[in-house]
């Protein structure tokens, strides 16, 4: 059945022979403080079964009921993707058993969910506009964690026996839909990747999930399949299951495409299957075929009423939306007057953030990309943090550069000075003292180094007295390298010039 | 010391509220008196004497001190096993669940404790709730009082019997689809199911969520209205759970008033498959709701001829899904297999040793009526069909204000008699399964004794949904008119249960 | 409609993970066909326009508010577990061992 796995072919050769089509479902994590149907607390890490009440373990005889805050956030999310919201919907059962599912049955919804038919935009890093159709976004639950014990691997396969903890059961879930994503060609993984990263970047925007996506608040189910050029029919899907990081969503996207391709160049049909991503070998292996085990079995859920909204509530959550994502980065761009190559560096660098959080503490936009751009992304690229991760503040760089305005510090200088102050050395200015860092302003000092520079190169000498004052440059840098940069190259371009009595 | 058994719960209340009694007396005779006849009756799954001792005791002391009591403090109540209380077993009269203690209470149990009533023990029922003979139950039959070789209804038999036998002057049940009306009708009991929503089903263990209904069971109407006002009322960890307050209930029962009231004789409840001696009965109640001064007026429900097809789809697809929860991993029992057998293996072997035939009849019909292929021609036209059940309900409360008809077709039969033929049992529940799929009230009451077996009718009103004070209203006066025509309580006339010298032997 | 016999039952009793000896499946097949066919009927009752009641008493938006309550123990959550180990349910390997 597995015959063709580990096969691949190049996916350049993949995409010459073959249309690949995306659809994704992606599991939202709620930061909400309680559980979808009960009040047990929605918390990361407690110790196991604690955060549990008897509805989170399905006891005998408890019901459910439902999370305001909840369904609002899932409202929220929909009006973020441009969905219509359902005007009455209902909670539904869907049965199935495993172990970590409590009542083996999950409370979803089925027929109507709460949002639907909706769009967004996608930018790709070359500025590529693609709109990504949503089918719908519905509530639903968590299910637990499962631990599997006595295999050599801690996974599933050769577990002997397995441990549960249903703190998870329960937490609220919104699981947003596409319709098939077609068009993409070369494009599909990075498409991929951006567009789980605009999902993150939407709730975490709204205020409604944490989105860490290394702690599973946000969860990806990437389907693909592949048809010929020019066919219309869609061939038969995969499903990978929770491709969990952007990377990981890029790299499986890109992998199943090959994988496809492979299979369907030897003429065997593409079995319609679950995948597992396996970030190690970088590859996926066969899950589950489709069975007829798979009959859920929805029905309307009898424990639960119905949600029904009315323009007022919506009005009144619409109001409550931050400004979206996209409409956000247009604006800054024009405000910070950015070339549209400057601005997407800025956000693929993931400081945008960072740079309006800088100007609004008062320095120019100009400024604030060239420290986060420059000095602080370079230290995060050695430190492998994101450079909003190394604890540089927007009060930190509009002291710097007032330094540096004041002619107290140069650029060079002031590389030191951020060493000092997050080595926990004190303010910039006092860093600056300690360190003795000043730029050398006394003439006198930099009156003899200039004479020494000028003594070592008197041929560049003659030629600025010539008029060639385009090579005083080389004069200035022996002065900085004698003075070890703690000079004004500014001061000292003047002063050269009238020492060889010249005008600049 | 015995005469305390034969006394209603008002009586009880009366004489405990005066400091005649005291509830300690009151609840030891109880006790006493299941130990004397549950050995014959088997009404009771668990016996709960220290704590209802216990509370019984407290509050002797609290009117000793003059605190303010509930005015059922002190009257003991048995519970159907299938609510959860804390410190006993629940076990739904199922294997799977045998040995299994609840860490909460059921919101019912709740109120119950907050009116400081003591609570004898846990009553037998058919394996979660299904069936309509209590033989279902993983714990052996429960055996109607007035004829120990009959059955005392179902699923609610024990609950019944044991307030027919009087082990208890009220008890607690719950009605999916007539599982407190029809062991009531059996027995010679009350037994009321409210307005859906109108009591909490937190703690109920589900068999089918929409139709479910706790209610109270009882000798009298007016002890189910105090009971049912004990027990009433919004809770919010019911989302189906109604807002409206529970409604002057003890009022109306007190009142009791038919004075210009149209009562609607249901045409399709009656007829072809009602017993004669049912019929006659019925037809002498009607006689003397009309003698006091209320219109007999008929009415048509055309679609009740499809309720109880349209039941035997929801109920058990409900159920199916409700007990999927019972499969060895969480709670109760765990069966495993020969080998190193996977999880799947050992949830197949568990439910196949845990749930008995009837269950697994229903969950098997349910995962059937739900399944691809089959979810629209069966479950949902089964929804469609409750919509004009609920229709002719509102076409008959135009003409009437409270409807009314046999409860069960037929008098208790014998043990056995139906249990090799599923569908000749599900045809007890043919007149009281209406008024679950469309959520509307019903109470029962004994309408006297089939004059071919000598053995309790049962006489069912049906109200609006949210009028089940008319319920009671109508049924006190019904009550008081057939307790005249006998002479006195029809329970009076019930044969003598032997005594055994076995005290307290559960 | 299709005939409910002992293939369907026993793939309804996979559904529903109960176990069922071959004599079981027989006898269930031969009693759910005569159940099922008395109630066959039901599907040619209502027409297309009749809306489906699955909530008996019309209710909507019944919520509650997002504040933490009470929560079980460790210990009382495993209470009634057939088997724990570490704080944890214990249940038998989910996959065959291959
Ligand atoms: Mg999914
Ligand atoms: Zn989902």
């Amino acid at each position: 059945m597995t015959a063709v796995t580990g096969e691949i072919i190049s996916f350049e050769e993949a995409i010459q022979k073959y249309d690949p089509v995306l659809g994704f479902e992606v599991h939202v994590e709620l930061n909400t403080k309680t559980k979808m149907f009960s009040s047990a607390p929605n918390a990361f890490g407690d110790v196991p079964n604690t955060n549990v009440t008897p509805v989170d373990l399905g006891l005998p005889g408890v019901l459910p009921v439902v999370n305001g805050v909840a369904v609002e956030s899932a409202i929220k999310i929909g009006l973020a993707l441009n969905c219509s919201i359902a005007e009455k919907c209902y909670f539904a059962r869907k049965n199935y058993f495993y172990p970590d599912t409590p009542k083996n049955f999950q409370t979803s919804q089925y027929e109507d969910p709460i949002a639907y038919d909706g769009s967004i935009d996608i930018e790709l890093a070359d500025g590529t506009v693609f709109t990504v159709e949503i089918e719908r976004a519905h509530m639903e639950e968590d299910a637990g964690k499962l631990t599997h014990m006595g295999g050599s691997t801690g996974r599933i396969q050769g577990a002997e026996y397995s441990l549960v903890d249903y703190n998870r059961a329960g937490v609220p879930l919104i699981e947003i839909v596409t319709k098939p994503i077609e068009g993409a060609g070369a494009r599909a993984p990075e498409l991929a990747k951006a567009y789980v990263a605009v999902i993150r970047e939407i709730v975490k925007n709204l205020g409604v999930s944490d989105a860490r996506m290394e702690r599973g608040n946000v969860r990806c189910d990437a389907n693909v399949s592949l048809r010929p050029h020019g066919r219309e029919q869609f061939g038969t899907r995969t499903e990978t299951k929770n491709v969990n990081s952007l990377r990981a969503v890029e790299h499986a996207v890109r992998y199943e495409i090959q994988r496809h391709a492979a299979v369907l160049d030897t003429g065997t049909p593409i079995l319609q299957e679950t995948r597992h991503w396996h970030e190690d070998t970088r590859s996926t292996t066969s899950g589950r075929p489709k069975s007829d085990a798979d009959d859920y079995r929805y029905f309307p859920e009898p424990d639960l009423v119905p949600v029904v909204t009315n323009e007022a509530w919506i009005a009144k959550l619409r109001a409550e939306l931050p400004e979206p994502p996209a409409e956000r980065r247009k604006r800054l761009q024009a405000d910070w007057e950015y070339s549209d190559a400057e601005f997407r560096d800025v956000v693929n660098a993931g400081v945008m953030s960072s740079i309006e959080d800088t100007v609004a503490a008062g320095v120019s936009a100009s400024v604030a990309r060239k420290w986060w751009m420059g000095e602080i992304s370079r230290r995060a690229r050695l430190a492998e943090l994101e450079p909003a991760e190394l604890g540089v503040t927007p009060e930190l760089i509009v002291e710097l550069q007032g330094l540096i305005d004041a002619g107290r510090i140069n650029d060079k200088l002031s590389r030191d000075v951020l060493d000092g102050v997050l080595a926990g050395e004190g303010t910039p200015t006092e860093v600056v003292e300690q360190r003795g860092l000043a730029v050398v302003s006394d003439d006198g000092p930099l009156l003899e180094a200039i004479d020494g520079a000028l003594a070592a190169q008197p041929d560049v000498a003659e030629k600025i007295r010539g008029g060639k004052i385009q090579a005083v440059g080389a004069i200035v840098g022996g002065v900085m390298k004698a003075t070890r940069g703690q000079a004004d190259a500014g001061r000292v371009r003047e002063l050269i010039l009238q020492r060889l009595g010249v005008e600049g | 010391m015995t005469d305390l058994i034969h006394l209603s719960a008002d009586a009880l209340a009366q004489k405990l509220a005066s400091k005649e009694v005291s509830a300690v007396e009151v609840t030891r005779a109880h006790l006493d008196r299941i130990g004397a006849v549950d050995g014959a009756i088997n009404a009771f799954l668990h016996v709960n004497t220290d704590e209802a001792l216990l509370v019984a005791a407290g509050v002797d002391r609290a009117r000793a001190d003059d605190e303010a009591l509930h005015p059922l403090a002190g009257v003991p109540i048995a519970v159907k096993d299938l609510i959860v209380t804390r410190g006993q077993p629940t076990t739904a009269g199922s294997r799977m669940l045998e040995g299994w203690q609840s860490p909460y209470d059921a919101t019912v149990v709740r109120k119950l404790r907050a009116a400081r009533m003591p609570i004898l023990g846990k009553t037998n029922l058919d394996e979660f709730a299904m069936g309509s003979s209590t033989e279902h139950s993983a714990y052996g039959p429960t055996r109607n009082p007035w004829d120990l070789d009959r059955i005392p209804g179902g699923s609610g038999g024990g609950s019944a019997a044991a307030v027919a036998a009087f082990e208890a002057p009220l008890a607690l049940g719950t009605d999916t689809g007539g599982s407190i009306r029809q062991p009531g009708a059996v027995t010679g009991t009350v037994g009321v199911k409210p307005t859906y929503g109108g009591v909490s089903r937190y703690g109920a263990i589900a068999m089918a969520s929409s139709l479910d209904q706790i209610g109270p069971v009882s000798r009298t109407v007016l002890d189910s209205a105090l009971l049912h006002e004990v027990i009433g009322g919004h809770d919010p960890q019911d989302s189906t759970s109604l807002t409206d307050p529970v409604g002057a209930l003890v009022e109306a029962a007190r009142r009791g008033e038919v004075e210009g009231m149209r009562i609607g004789v249901i045409r399709e409840l009656q007829g072809e498959g009602y017993q004669a001696g049912v019929l006659a009965r019925f037809h002498e109640s009607l006689d003397l709701l009309r003698s006091a001064g209320a219109e007999i007026v008929e009415v048509s429900c055309p679609n009740f001829r499809y309720a109880l097809g349209a039941y035997y789809l929801i109920m058990p697809s409900e159920a199916s899904s409700n007990l999927a929860k019972y499969d060895g991993v969480r709670f109760g029992l765990r069966v495993v297999p020969d080998g190193a057998p996977t999880i799947e293996r050992v949830m197949g072997a568990t439910r196949a040793a845990g749930f008995g035939d009837e269950v697994k009849r229903r969950i098997i019909l349910g995962t059937y009526a739900l399944s691809a292929g089959y979810y629209d021609a069966y479950y949902g036209s089964a929804q469609q069909v409750r919509t004009l059940i609920q229709r002719d309900f509102a076409a008959a409360f135009e003409q009437a204000d409270v409807l009314i008809s046999p409860t069960a077709p037929t008098t208790a039969f014998r043990l056995g008699e139906k249990l090799g033929d599923p569908l000749a049992m599900y045809l007890n529940d043919v007149a009281t399964i209406p008024a679950n799929l469309a959520g509307v009230p019903g109470l029962s009451l004994p309408g006297g004794l089939a004059d071919e077996d000598g053995l309790p009718v049962g006489v069912q009103l049906l109200a609006p949904a949210r009028q089940d004070a008319r319920l009671y209203r109508v049924g006190a006066v019904l009550e008081a008119l057939l307790e005249e025509t006998w002479g006195g309580p029809l329970l009076a006339r019930a044969p003598h249960i032997e005594e055994t010298t076995e005290v307290g032997s559960r | 409609m299709a005939e409910i016999n002992r293939d369907e039952v026993a793939h309804l009793a996979r559904l529903a993970h109960i176990d069922m000896t071959d004599d079981e499946l027989g006898r269930m097949a031969g009693e759910l066909a005569v159940i099922v066919d008395s109630i066959r009927s039901i599907s040619e009752v209502a027409g297309d326009d009749v809306p489906a009641t699955s909530h008996p008493i019309p209710l909507s938006n019944v919520f509650r508010d997002d504040v933490v309550g009470q929560t079980l123990t460790n210990e009382e959550a495993l209470l009634g577990a057939p088997d724990d180990a570490d704080g944890r349910f214990r249940v038998p390997a989910i996959l065959d061992g291959e």
